[in-house]
């Protein structure tokens, strides 16, 4: 089975696991549980005034196995994506019944709650039903948002990035085509290269050093006819040689940073590249030299909001895209769960 | 028509661009005779082109440093004996829909022969089509020009202070210094009426820049209002015929 992040393919179960290594899961499971148990305090509340310090109470011993349930889980989640479907579920709620009995016995006494076998059951009842409409409501979502509707929409957004620069590649192309007829060769070459990753099917991670060959063979067109102008400097120190990452998130922003950093600029000027791994996290950095109204640009806000859009497709909350002017100078900055290609 | 070739003028930030348009010109020159008198990098390159060349046509791209192509047709527009202007462009959906909507011909690149001869044939006589450009870029020129020692500088509009009318320039008083523009004084106060405020027979103030007036004794002994500036330590003497509509403004402000 692909994993959901990873891959956003058709998958037809009842209840699939979420990610738990997921801020965004994790968000939605500390709400959700709350959120039941603040509509339980209020069903046993008989005082309005007495709702905070009950709600309180039943929080402060709802939470520590709720988060001793999410931190175990999250350091099985890689067995848990290799056992089958009923299996992890299975593992799942044991880890929710386990924690819920293990937590009412060490808060009981704290409490001054009775450790009656009668408390113990009614605790874990409610951790197993939390667990499953939770497991439900995350397969739910997953269905909603992953198979047929968020592959139309990630081919939508692949297919509308502009090929602005199509037509000025093959201006150049011509323009050299009879005074250097191989360099005109090499050219089209390219482009055909560009041109066949544009149009594949764009569902899956692939590995950042293809992005990265993909960004140089568009940056060689650009040379061509903005020939010493543009200036391109690379940091890949510290860059983890193994990354995946989404398709077509290079090309545009450097399309942008030509666009908006080089074409308008009189003296030669440069583009940075910046590729790093911050321990969990994939930190990608471009910086171009800012003008005047360049970055609210339409052509720019576009692209960048695509890419973001792209970006939540595949990683939920846990990607970000910023972009922030200072000393002159534009820049885009991404970051994106770290994911190896050897897992894949 | 008369026989002498076409004198062209070709403005293109691309040097590969810039040869395409040659060898195209080249192409065509058994239809239609043409000559290149020169190439610029850019608009204000242009400019200082035309100092020396004259030119018939101008192939003028749009995107490009320092004057685009929209800021050297407005310029050229601005003075008399320009050459027409004839914009190219590569594809670029934001640029296509102005140029539609305000009925200015282009040429789209890659620029193909036929459609290059087309468009030369049809050349709009003079410079170019001074209601088409408002049209297209309403908020007029962003740059007035001033030629010192063969270059020529750009003097943002936004940064001028006041204009003087000399004996046959125009002194542009801007943040940083003095610039001589050879404009009237008039048709700058009909271009930039917006922006400027006549306090003086010889004289426009850009309105943001006045701090306030005050009284003081002229050199013939007689009492006059001057105009104190933001940013300069000029005072500017306003003349008694302006001074009702002058003081009427402040009192608004």
């Amino acid at each position: 089975m692909a994993r959901k992040m990873t891959s956003i393919r058709q998958n037809q179960e009842l209840i699939r696991l979420p990610d738990f290594g997921n801020i965004g899961v994790w968000l939605r499971v500390l709400l959700g549980v709350n959120l039941g148990a603040l509509l339980v305090a209020l069903a046993a509340n008989n005082a309005l005034s007495q709702l905070p310090s009950e709600f309180a109470m039943l929080a402060a011993t709802v939470e520590p196995p709720l988060i001793a349930s999410l931190v175990l889980l999250y350091a099985l989640r890689r067995r848990l994506e290799n056992l089958g479907v009923r299996l992890a579920v299975s593992l799942v709620l044991a880890i929710a019944l386990a924690t819920s009995a293990a937590g009412y016995l060490l808060l009981a006494p704290l409490q001054a709650l009775s450790a009656a076998p009668a408390g113990i059951l009614r605790a874990m009842f409610w951790a197993a039903l939390a667990a499953l409409l939770l497991l439900r409501y995350f397969s739910a979502r997953a269905r909603l948002q992953s198979p047929a509707l968020a592959e139309a929409r990630l081919l939508a957004l692949t297919a509308r990035i502009r090929p602005h620069f199509l037509f000025n590649a093959l201006n150049a192309v011509l323009a050299v085509i009879r005074s250097e007829p191989r360099r005109a060769e090499t050219a089209i070459e390219e482009l055909a290269d560009l041109f066949r990753v544009l149009m594949r099917d764009n569902r899956d991670l692939v590995p950042l050093s293809e992005e990265i060959e993909l960004a140089r063979k568009y940056l060689n067109l650009e040379r061509l006819r903005l020939g010493e102008r543009l200036q391109v400097r690379w940091d890949m120190e510290s860059c983890p040689p193994d990354a995946v990452v989404p398709p077509l998130m290079l090309q545009p922003l450097l399309e942008n940073a030509v666009y908006h950093g080089i074409e308008p600029a009189e003296q030669p000027a440069e583009i940075n590249i910046r590729f790093a791994r911050r321990g969990e996290q994939l930190l990608i950095e471009l910086s171009n030299p800012a003008f005047a109204g360049s970055g609210d640009h339409p052509g720019n806000r576009m692209a960048l909001a695509n890419i973001r859009e792209r970006l939540a497709l595949f990683f939920d909350l846990e990607a970000t895209l910023e972009t922030e002017t200072g000393d002159g100078r534009y820049l885009v900055r991404m970051t994106m769960p770290y994911r190896s290609g050897d897992r894949l | 028509m008369n026989a002498a070739p076409l004198a062209v003028l070709i403005v293109d930030d691309e040097a590969p661009a810039r040869a395409r348009l040659r060898d195209l010109l080249a192409d065509i020159g058994a239809e239609l005779p043409c000559v290149v008198v020169a190439e610029a990098q850019d608009g204000l390159a242009a400019l200082e082109v035309l100092q020396q060349h004259s030119a018939d046509v101008a192939l003028v791209d749009i995107r490009m440093p320092r004057l685009d192509g929209i800021g050297l047709a407005q310029q050229l527009a601005a003075r008399p004996g320009g050459p027409a202007v004839i914009f190219v462009t590569a594809y670029d959906q934001y640029a296509v829909r102005a140029f539609e909507l305000s009925a200015i011909d282009y040429l789209l690149k890659p620029v193909r022969a036929q459609r290059l001869l087309e468009a030369l044939r049809k050349l709009p006589q003079g410079s170019a089509d001074a209601a088409a450009l408002r049209r297209l870029a309403p908020e007029g020129r962003h740059h007035l020009t001033s030629s010192e020692r063969g270059r020529v500088l750009l003097v943002a509009v936004a940064d001028i202070l006041y204009l003087k009318a000399e004996l046959k320039y125009v002194t542009v008083r801007a943040r940083d210094r003095d610039y001589l523009v050879e404009e009237s004084l008039t048709a700058l106060e009909q271009e930039f009426g917006e922006r400027f405020v006549r306090v003086h027979r010889s004289c426009l103030v850009a309105r943001d820049a006045i701090a306030g007036c005050e009284r003081e004794s002229g050199p013939d002994g007689e009492t006059r209002w001057v105009i104190l500036l933001k940013g300069a330590a000029e005072r500017l003497a306003v003349s008694r015929r302006q001074w009702p509509h002058l003081k009427a403004l402040l009192r608004q402000e």
